[in-house]
């Protein structure tokens, strides 16, 4: 059996093995199980990424029909675009279900909980391995059931509502993303990956059609503006572990949809296109920099700040050039790891005072400094990480997009460029203003409100590996950039599929 | 017209299903005589048996075959080809699973089990017979073969105002469709010159010129409104939502499955086999119904509170999906190529083989749930998923299906499908209005699947708050319909698992009409 095979399986078999168990039995070893499964998922997704060889990286490709009929392959592969996502993913839904463990959310039903985690680790790492359209495509909407289900079930107020919306808008987008991949599919005569890249290209008006079809469900997903206003909402009201995934995996999934099906598969469609998606990423930078100054809520503030941090991995990816492309694939694990920390711990903020309305002095309080000293720290790092702090992985991923916009891919206007390029730089003073006022209310000034728990071993144990990777990639962005460049060179610019 | 000899050799094999159930059909109601009251339900499990046996003959004995009769020279009456018996395989499955719910709906509301069995056997020979018919008349006679039976089995249930009110909407529609359908029929006769399909002109005095193809494509969609009223398409199907309330729940559920397979059967058999050639005149037409169909259909199913209601209005927006990749072909240009055109069919025979077991198996799990409330509202589902989760499992995973999301995986490959005829004939307008309709459409799928996972059962008058439980204390007699349950869940897992079994229908029904 295939690495990748038992990469999507294992979180599989363990959500059907709990779905099989006796709810009494499923409910006591759930927890457990929950952090075996996703701890196998994570060391199999190291040792994958030990074994990858950047020279030969189809060596671990599986392929076998699935439904000939349609000329639909179960090909699985893995690259230097997936294989950072891949481990990201296997990584936060690790922590998820470490956290877990010690932070069941209301209504409890643990089963069902882990159950509904690993699934939504199928889509995602499926999502991310995927090389056949279609196959892309199931895995893209295996999210969806479940992670309404986590947000309608084990959400805080408006639940129902913000679920709704969620899965709504998404399958918009994914329905018209589904016309997109028919059209391309059907002119290439197949929808493997690796067969349209090297078939003769749609013509250009056609890619066009194809581009926007296929970018609508990635924008949807991603989120960009216009398309974000699923997203506060499903945020504010998921619960920690929702919004972790949220937040780190799944909006990266429209990211990554752009760069590995979007760019390759219509380069001309995107060509034309890219200044659109560009204008539109920085207007997301400036409008999500904006509405997180006018938020009381600390999750919905993180949310919007969502909004920002991806605009600027859209601009990236507009740019169609190396530096471009890679600062947005950077800024993509940046993002999901400091987000990640950051609804880890305002997550645990709101559960500790039972709100989390900046403006509730009363119950929130102030000087969270005096009162869980290791919370509020971790908070203030993971603020000024998210910020962009040089040193931090939130910088380099952002000043690479900023980067790529100075100098974008020949063909496109260099001046309109250069000019959202200065635009966005003002999206990153936007975010030192939210995120350092949001320091200053919660972490400063005189202690006040009620006397809380600081940050328990269990916790630490989860956010402490977050915290790690964001120092390391801050100081070696090599480590990453190493990856994901030769296969940006390869296969996204290069006009070839994988 | 040539002269015929009077005695035609009969190839009885071809036709041994419809003649066998016919004969059944008359055994039954004689059986029933005989039979003390207490026991009369054996009449439905002889029907069954026999449908059983039915299928295994045709799944056995004709597939793959090519078989014809009836025949006068220049062509003939009756075909069995792969996609004939892909169809009525359908049909008999379906009916299998109907009498599997009737044998428990049957028993406990009291209704006549022997003109029941009989009824519903008469309607399924109509249905394996329109499958496999070539020719106009054979085509009308099938269609009123599988309507009339339904007329009295939807009134069966005497004593109800509902029953008989439904039973006498359904009865005039279809009249109503019935005489624009033979209306058409005579107008194609008299361009044609010949009743048989699939023959280019070869009677009497075949008109041509501009004005006989003009009379010969209103003929045609005349032709069609029959149909629509069968499938339930707009505009004729607005009978059905307070026919499928009206009737018993398994006829409910034979209306919305197979008697609109059999819809489409005849559907296909008329326009693959006998009107390729106008596709410019009739794709237009049922690219717009299919529209309207399915859009009408998603936005009335969101108000719904009723579960049958929901169904019925679901039903109608997914023979709109059905309709689709036949109406895409009107923008396909003309003519139509011919593997496009197999496409096409493959699509629509694929999509209504899934929707056939999807549905069903909403269906199933609703008669479980009716035994016990009556009126079946969707608030009737709350909490079901703690009492009776392999019920609910089921039904959250019908509904998953008919949305089209995983883990429904067969369903959304039966969009996928669709879509992809679609898109392929180059009606991209379609195919948007399709996908808008399927996040319509997945919202009230939605909305029925989170109350089968509600915390608790929700306080509403005096309807609540006793759980939908199990109904184990109801009697013995909920076993064939929780078979049934099992039957069509087991089918759409296999299905999501390995869409191949169903999907490869395409290359089952290879070339499906002859040359043009």
């Amino acid at each position: 059996m295939s690495a990748l095979l038992l990469l999507v399986g294992l979180p599989l078999a363990g959500c059907l093995a709990l779905a099989a168990c006796p709810p009494a039995v499923g409910d006591r070893i759930a927890r457990w199980l929950g952090v075996v499964v996703s701890a196998a998922v994570f060391m199999l997704a190291v040792v994958i990424s030990v074994a990858y060889d950047a020279a030969r990286p189809d060596a671990l490709d599986t392929e076998f029909d699935w439904i000939p009929a349609l000329g639909v392959g179960f090909h699985l592969g893995i690259d230097g675009i997936s294989l950072p996502l891949v481990l990201l993913t296997a990584l936060l839904t690790f922590l998820s279900l470490l956290y877990t463990v010690g932070h069941l959310p209301a209504p409890g039903r643990p089963r069902a909980f882990v159950a509904v985690v690993l699934l939504i680790e199928v889509g995602m790492l499926g999502t991310f391995v995927a090389l056949d359209l279609l196959v892309f495509f199931v895995f893209f909407e295996v999210v969806l059931v479940p992670m309404w289900f986590l947000i309608a079930v084990w959400g805080g107020e408006g639940r129902r509502r913000s679920a709704d919306k969620f899965i709504l808008y998404t399958l918009l987008g994914s329905a018209v993303m589904l016309l997109g991949f028919l059209l391309v599919g059907l002119h290439a005569g197949s929808f493997d990956l690796a067969e349209i890249g090297s078939s003769p290209g749609l013509s250009s008006s056609l890619q066009l059609v194809a581009f926007l079809a296929m970018g609508l469900g990635f924008a949807v997903k991603a989120p960009m503006w216009p398309l974000h206003s699923w997203l506060p909402d499903a945020h504010t009201a998921a619960p920690t572990v929702g919004s972790v995934l949220l937040a780190g995996v799944l909006l990266k999934m429209g990211t990554y949809g752009f760069v590995r099906i979007a760019l390759p598969v219509a380069p001309e469609g995107a060509e034309l296109a890219a200044p659109w998606l560009a204008a539109l990423g920085v207007i997301g930078i400036l409008y999500g920099g904006l509405a997180c100054l006018a938020q009381r809520d600390l999750k919905r503030l993180i949310a919007f700040s969502s909004v920002g941090h991806m605009g600027f991995v859209l601009l990236g990816i507009a740019t169609l050039s190396p530096a471009g492309i890679n600062g947005a694939l950077f800024a993509n694990i940046g993002h999901g790891l400091i987000t990640g920390l950051l609804f880890f711990l305002v997550g645990a903020i709101k559960d500790r005072h039972g709100t989390a309305d900046l403006d509730d002095v009363e119950q929130l309080g102030r000087g969270l400094y005096a009162r869980a000293p290791v919370l509020a720290a971790l908070l203030a790092f993971a603020a000024v990480a998210s910020l962009g702090l040089p040193g931090l992985a939130g910088f380099w991923g952002e000043m690479l997009a900023l980067l790529g916009a100075y100098q974008p891919a020949p063909g496109l206007d260099a001046g309109a460029f250069r000019a959202l390029m200065v635009l966005g730089g003002l999206g990153t003073v936007l975010a030192a203003a939210y995120l350092l006022r949001m320091v200053r209310r919660v972490n400063q000034g005189a202690p006040a409100g009620p006397a809380v728990r600081d940050a328990s071993a269990l916790e630490l144990a989860a956010w402490a590996p977050l915290v790690v990777l964001v120092v390391v990639l801050g100081l070696a962005p090599g480590l990453l950039l190493g990856v994901t460049d030769p296969a940006v060179a390869a296969q996204v610019l290069s006009g070839g599929g994988p | 017209m040539t002269v015929v000899s009077a005695v035609q050799p009969i190839d009885y094999a071809a036709i041994g299903a419809p003649l066998g159930l016919a004969l059944l059909a008359i055994g039954v109601l004689v059986l029933d005589l005989f039979l003390p009251a207490r026991r009369s339900i054996l009449a439905v499990w002889a029907a069954l048996a026999g449908i059983v046996v039915a299928f295994f003959y045709t799944a056995l004995v004709l597939a793959g075959e090519s078989r014809a009769t009836f025949c006068v020279p220049g062509g003939c009456s009756y075909a069995v080809e792969p996609w004939t018996t892909v169809l009525q395989l359908l049909v008999l499955g379906a009916a299998a699973v109907v009498l599997l719910l009737s044998a428990t709906v049957v028993h406990e509301s009291r209704l006549p089990a022997g003109e029941y069995a009989f009824l519903l056997l008469c309607s399924v020979t109509g249905a394996l017979v329109l499958a496999a018919s070539r020719d106009l008349v054979i085509v009308v006679v099938a269609l009123e073969v599988v309507s009339l039976p339904v007329f009295a089995l939807v009134g069966l249930r005497r004593r109800d105002g509902r029953s008989s009110e439904a039973a006498l909407k359904l009865f005039l529609v279809s009249v109503v469709s019935t005489a624009v359908m033979l209306f058409g029929i005579s107008l194609v006769y008299a361009v044609r010159g010949t009743l048989l399909l699939g023959v280019p002109g070869v009677g009497a005095d075949p008109l041509v010129g501009d004005a006989a193809d003009a009379l010969e494509g209103v003929g045609v969609v005349l032709v069609l409104a029959g149909f629509a009223f069968k499938i339930s398409a707009v505009p004729f199907h607005a009978w059905a939502p307070d026919t499928y309330v009206g009737a018993p729940l398994p006829i409910a559920a034979y209306l919305s499955v197979v008697s609109k397979s059999a819809g489409f059967a005849g559907l296909l058999v008329v326009l693959s086999v006998g009107f390729r050639d106008p596709v410019s005149v009739w794709g237009p037409v049922l690219a717009v119904v299919a529209a309207l169909t399915m859009s009408l259909g998603n936005l009335v199913a969101l108000r719904q509170r009723a579960a049958v209601r929901l169904l019925a209005w679901s039903s109608i927006a997914q023979a709109g999906y059905m309709l689709a990749p036949l109406g895409g072909l009107g923008s396909a240009g003309s003519p139509v190529p011919g593997e496009l055109f197999d496409d096409a069919v493959a699509a629509t025979v694929a999509y209504v083989c899934i929707y056939a077991v999807m549905t069903l198996g909403a269906f199933s799990v609703v008669a479980v749930v009716g035994r016990r409330r009556p009126r079946n509202l969707l608030t009737d589902y709350r909490g079901m998923a703690w009492t009776d989760p392999w019920a609910a499992g089921a039904l959250a995973f019908a509904l998953a299906c008919l949305a089209g999301v995983p883990p429904g995986i067969v369903g959304l490959f039966a969009k996928v499908v669709v879509f992809r005829s679609v898109v392929d004939a180059g009606a991209g307008w379609l195919a948007v209005v399709m996908a808008v309709n399927t996040v319509v459409a997945l919202y009230y799928y939605l909305v029925w699947a989170a109350a089968l996972f509600a915390r608790q059962p929700e306080e509403v008058g005096e309807a609540a708050p006793r759980p939908a439980g199990p109904p184990s204390q109801a009697g013995a007699a909920g076993w064939p319909a929780r078979l049934a349950v099992g039957l069509t869940t087991a089918i759409v897992v296999v299905w999501s698992v390995a869409p191949q079994l169903v999907l490869a229908v395409r290359e089952t029904l290879g070339n499906s009409a002859p040359p043009v």
